[in-house]
């Protein structure tokens, strides 16, 4: 089925509802097609069903009213030319025409491998958070968290409220890096820390900084979880274990459409505008800020792709705060080298196609373990691998093959693009 | 009990879950821990929560290879995770 917008959002968080909403403003036919059944994001998510947050009540009463077209379950996979997006949908394969195109795709999180790593209940946090907001049952259940950023505090928080024992919550980084973060929030009213550390430790769960996990153990399922601070080692007892280590950009579209990268991130103009003609990005692809810098900047592209520039001028004062926010973030929770060694030769990096560290270690670079091991090959497509390996062996990634995610041969045909799947019986949802 | 309640099966065992519960979600409600085996054998359930890491692949009505973590339960559905 064809569509045709004058301006097309994809990812329907908060930084693609914001820019929705200035988009629609403008008069334009506007649409936003996300790969999910629901509205808000990764932080949003669930609202729809048990709302709870009154920003997230606000905007997707907001984008309702906007007069913009939501395409939901529709998964962006390829674009086969400048103004055209395949899409695919349970129903059918999607071909979507824009003049003007918002690449609000959002963060995943970054796993690091450990011995024992890809035991079932070893479990994001965020990716945990996700799943109870959408019914998964962690009431009574034993969680150990760990890894590190905000988001470690604000799930702890979270999980705790849905009735799990929080075992403990451990940031990898040093109590002097978490500590020098504290101006930077004071300035922007804690929205994602939501004092969630102080109220932690006045409900009774340790959270300490400068600890990171080795290795968890199990037999069907994760039972126990080693822990470390450089000198001791001890192991904790858990039915869930909550490990992730802050946030990578979901890059993947912006990179099959050509645009440029900066340090890992999508790099955009005072407009939000990349560097491809006619194509905007905002929120998360372009650094990791938190929800408040992913809402100003799709407002600001938004505007822009609107050709409204005033409105969209007023807010540049307004996201360099949340910048300097960005910025502190960054520092506060860089990844500390101890954690480039907690994988051994034995333990899986590829979780796809199951290929070792060792095995990895053997080829070149990326490219080359991708064609003899098939590693990043798999059903994620290095998303989950690729981050990991560019970390640990500082080779990752480089380019990016349409489709960027798993697709039915027949979407790839109906658009008569050369792309070619990976794996041509693997479909999703 | 849920309110307006969906019915459907993990592995053959009637589930009851409230609207707005993910397909990953019914079958940790069903006790099941293992969602896949991995092309080595080893045991896997949901690691991204978000549609990114295909970690949470279940049988949907029939269709193969489905992400649990991003498919909303309906009502009679038939889910089997791998053996
Ligand atoms: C798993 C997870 C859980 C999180 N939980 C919290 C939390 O509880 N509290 C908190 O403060 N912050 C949380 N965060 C951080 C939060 O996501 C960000 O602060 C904020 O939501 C960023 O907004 P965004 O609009 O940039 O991206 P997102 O909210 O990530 O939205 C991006 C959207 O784009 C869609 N998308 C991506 N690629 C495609 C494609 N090719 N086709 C179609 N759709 C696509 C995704 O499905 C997603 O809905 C979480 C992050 C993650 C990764
Ligand atoms: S848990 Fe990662 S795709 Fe579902």
């Amino acid at each position: 089925m064809n569509h045709a917008f004058d301006i097309v959002i994809v990812g329907a968080g908060p930084a693609g509802l914001a820019a929705a909403c200035a988009a629609a403003e403008s008069g334009q036919r506007v649409a936003v097609l996300d790969d999910t059944p629901w509205l808000g994001g990764q932080i949003w998510r669930g609202e729809q069903s048990r709302p709870q947050l009154s920003q997230a009540q606000r905007w997707i009463e907001r984008f309702r009213r906007s007069g913009a077209t939501l395409l939901d379950r529709t998964s962006a996979i390829a674009c086969p030319q400048p103004g055209v997006l395949l899409a695919e949908h349970p129903d059918e394969p999607r071909e979507i025409h824009w003049q003007r195109l918002i690449l609000a795709t959002g963060a995943r999180e970054m796993f690091l491998p450990f011995p024992g790593w890809t035991l079932p209940g070893i479990v994001g946090p965020g990716g945990l958070q996700a799943l109870v907001k959408n019914g998964w049952p962690v009431d009574g259940k034993r969680i150990v968290v760990a890894g590190s950023g905000l988001l470690l505090l604000a799930v702890a928080d979270g999980l705790k409220k849905h009735g799990a024992k929080i075992v403990s919550v451990s940031e990898q980084a040093p109590w002097s890096r978490v500590l020098g973060f504290g101006p930077a929030l004071l300035s922007h009213p804690g929205k994602m820390l939501q004092g969630a550390g102080i109220k932690l430790r006045l409900l009774g769960v340790p959270y300490r900084c400068g600890v990171w996990p080795v290795k968890a153990e199990g037999d069907e399922q994760v039972r126990r979880v080693t822990l470390t601070d450089g000198r001791n080692t001890w192991t904790e007892d858990c039915d869930l274990f909550a490990c992730g280590f802050n946030l990578v950009p979901n890059v993947e579209l912006p990179l099959a459409l050509g645009c440029a990268l900066s340090d890992g991130f999508v790099r955009v103009n005072e407009w939000q505008a990349a560097s491809v003609e006619n194509v905007y990005c905002a929120g998360e692809p372009t650094g990791i800020g938190g929800v408040d810098c992913a809402l100003v900047e799709g407002r600001i592209a938004g505007c822009a792709a609107g050709d409204r520039h005033a409105p969209a001028k007023a807010l540049f004062a307004k996201r360099a705060c949340w910048h300097r926010f960005r910025a502190a973030l960054a520092r506060a929770f860089a990844l500390r080298p101890e954690l480039k060694s907690l994988a051994a030769d034995d333990t899986l990096i590829c979780r796809c196609e199951d290929v070792t560290l060792g095995r990895m270690k053997q080829f070149n670079g990326w490219r080359d373990a991708k064609l003899q091991s098939r590693c990043g090959m798999g059903p994620c497509q290095g998303r989950v691998c690729g981050a990991a390996a560019k970390f640990i062996l500082g080779r990752g990634m480089e380019s990016v093959r349409p489709p960027v995610f798993p697709a039915r041969v027949s979407s790839l045909i109906t658009s008569g693009t050369s792309a070619s799947n990976p794996n041509p019986n693997q479909t999703t949802t | 009990m849920p309110a307006n309640p969906i019915q459907l099966r993990v592995n053959g065992k009637s589930v009851l879950v409230s609207a707005g519960t993910v397909l990953a979600a019914a079958i940790a409600q069903a006790g099941v821990t293992k969602f896949r085996r991995a092309v080595t054998g080893g045991p896997r359930g949901p690691l991204c929560g978000m549609g990114i890491c295909m970690e949470c692949r279940v049988t949907i009505n029939g269709q193969t290879q489905c992400r649990s973590c991003q498919t909303l339960c309906e009502e009679g559905m038939e889910m089997r995770t791998d053996e």
